[in-house]
């Protein structure tokens, strides 16, 4: 049965007609089963990358084509796709991804985060709280954690097998003694379900405590390195750390200028070229849907001077 | 299995090891056992089989036949045959291998105290202040100044680099320490301070050690027992002095006589 929905999203789009020649959501079926397959082996080993038969797609690497095709192997007529950059759904690589998934699958699209069935994100996981109906899709550049210390791809294999993660605790170990913290602002590795550790992709570890026990089912997809691993819905996602230096997000001495929200990740915009400074949250929709009830920012006020402190100061904000 | 009384049976047991490249030989029928406290040199010349046995029996490299029994803390295993993940567990807390050249043992890119760090953290310590607290211990202990704690290996002198990567062996407290080469490439007076380190942490910690080398003076200050190997094989072992003052098979005799001239 088709499920009746009304639109009424912030930009346009909606079921658009599909373009002639190509396939439903354009690989074939019998890809689109090869990648299903290597989604359910990942879900039944949370955090363990697994190989698959990655296609070219007419997009380049770099454009999220491993997040492309798990959204292209998930895909029905029923879905309802939203597509971020950088927290975003207006960049180019986000218009672009939800253009061919329109086209191609005549697919809904939205910006609402509420109003999705399938997040395809580049970079951030949305504010809004993901539900045990939604599956978010993260656009992975390099799955492989381990690799910037042990290059050799054996050896990686076999510490991952045996859980020796010592050497991930030595890159934390050189960040404190460097910096005197855990300097690791994005990508900050994760342990899932107390067994494998994950690259959570570049997203800002202020979004990593959103994937503990998130409701949603989170897929992984590399195109270039052919890897997919999985967060199956309510798993256990644990960051790195030492007793002595816990996991800390990032926190921000003020509030969005344009939302007031006091708990949102947020962006820093140059004003002019006088150097002011504004800062707005880095999730378009959840900010436009704050302004939309109502709150407000102190835009009026850039901030002079931009202060990024970790771990300090709750804010007040509207 | 399961005996557990490290005075009344040796630490390392090795039966008939044998490893051979295709029709070529690494190294053939070699047996011996280690006692605790005690160190075993292997000499020969390159080529004489001796770093294939230490790979061997240091679980690096699989025989071709054979066994190493070990008597780790949990019990006696066979290295050989071993599951994967309690050779590897063995291996990071009760033994340590230090190579002769410090890039195969030491991350270079990685500072002194990193290095040092990596087997608490990979045997589950997460306290960094811990961690530091240990690296700069045994810093002091290989004689390395605490203020080189940050730097990385690629600043170090070569006699620095081989005490750091004893020090990186030494934390976890093992029983049974593998060197091969330990002191080549380095100039005398470096290889003497080297030296009477390692005779020192010996002594003071009680290791067990199989140290290969080509040099028999270094044999002579540290070893207790020797195997002399020629063409893969054991042509002469016995305490050190003995092999050393009144070697019975010609090749250690030349090897005796070669050291001897000025
Ligand atoms: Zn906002």
């Amino acid at each position: 049965m088709k499920k009746q929905f009304n639109r009424q999203s912030e930009t346009g789009g909606g079921r658009s007609s599909v373009m002639e020649g190509y396939n439903f959501a354009y690989l074939d079926e019998q890809t689109k089963r090869m990648i299903r397959r290597t989604i359910l082996k990942a879900v039944a080993i949370p955090g363990y990358q697994v190989p698959f038969g990655s296609r070219e797609m007419p997009l380049p690497y770099g454009w999220g084509t491993g997040g492309i095709q798990i959204t292209a192997s998930l895909i029905g007529s029923e879905d309802i796709l939203k597509v971020i950059d950088q927290g975003a759904d207006d960049t180019t690589n986000a218009v672009s991804i939800r253009r061919f998934f329109s086209r191609t699958a005549g697919a809904l699209t939205t910006t609402r985060t509420r109003e999705a069935t399938i997040i395809q994100t580049r970079h951030r996981i949305p504010e809004t709280h993901l539900t045990k109906d939604q599956i978010i899709v993260y656009q992975v550049p390099i799955p492989e954690p381990l690799r910037f210390i042990e290059p050799r791809a054996k050896e990686v294999c076999r510490m991952h097998a045996l859980k020796e993660y010592g050497i991930m605790f030595v890159k934390l170990y050189e960040d404190i003694s460097r910096h005197g913290r855990i300097a690791k602002a994005f990508d900050y590795p994760v342990l899932v379900n107390d067994r494998y550790v994950m690259s959570p992709s570049p997203i800002p570890k202020f979004d990593n405590p959103k994937m503990d026990r998130m409701p949603a089912l989170q897929l992984f997809g590399a195109g270039r390195e052919k890897r997919i691993y999985a967060v199956p819905p309510y798993t256990k996602v644990k960051s790195l750390d030492f007793e002595d230096y816990p996991f800390e997000v990032e926190r921000w001495p003020h509030c969005c200028a344009l939302c007031g929200s006091g708990n949102s990740y947020l962006d820093e915009i140059i004003m002019d070229d006088r150097g002011s400074k504004m800062f707005i949250c880095s999730d378009t929709n959840h900010c436009n849907e704050r302004v939309a009830r109502g709150h407000k920012g102190n835009q009026e006020e850039p901030v002079e001077k931009a202060q990024i402190s970790i771990g300090t100061g709750a804010r007040k904000c509207a | 299995m399961c005996i557990k009384d490290s005075d009344h049976i040796p630490l390392l047991k090795v039966k008939s090891i044998s490893r051979y490249y295709g029709r070529r030989i690494g190294c053939r029928g070699i047996e011996f056992e280690l006692w605790p406290g005690e160190v075993l040199g292997i000499v020969g010349e390159s080529g004489s089989g001796k770093t294939t046995l230490l790979n061997c029996i240091s679980g690096q490299l699989e025989p071709s036949e054979g066994a190493v029994w070990y008597a780790s803390n949990g019990g006696v295993i066979d290295m050989c045959v071993a599951p994967e993940p309690q050779k590897r567990l063995v291996m990071r807390t009760e033994m340590g291998t230090v190579y002769q050249n410090p890039r195969d043992g030491l991350r270079m890119h990685v500072s002194a105290g990193g290095n040092i760090g990596e087997r608490l953290m990979a045997n589950g310590l997460r306290h960094y202040g811990q961690v530091r607290r240990k690296a700069l211990n045994w810093l002091e202990k290989v004689e390395i100044d605490s203020e080189r704690i940050d730097d990385t290996p690629t600043t170090f002198s070569g006699g620095m680099q081989q005490r750091l990567q004893i020090a990186r062996n030494l934390v976890t407290g093992p029983r049974l320490i593998f060197m091969d080469e330990p002191t080549s490439g380095l100039d005398v007076s470096v290889q003497a301070r080297l030296l009477d380190l390692l005779k020192s942490l010996v002594t003071e910690l009680d290791l067990s050690m199989v140290m290969v080398t080509h040099d028999l003076a270094v044999t002579r200050l540290l070893a207790h027992r020797l195997i002399v190997m020629k063409g893969g094989k054991a042509v002469e072992s016995g305490l050190t002095d003995q092999v050393l003052d009144d070697p019975q098979h010609p090749y250690t005799q030349l090897l005796v006589s070669s050291i001897l001239q000025p």
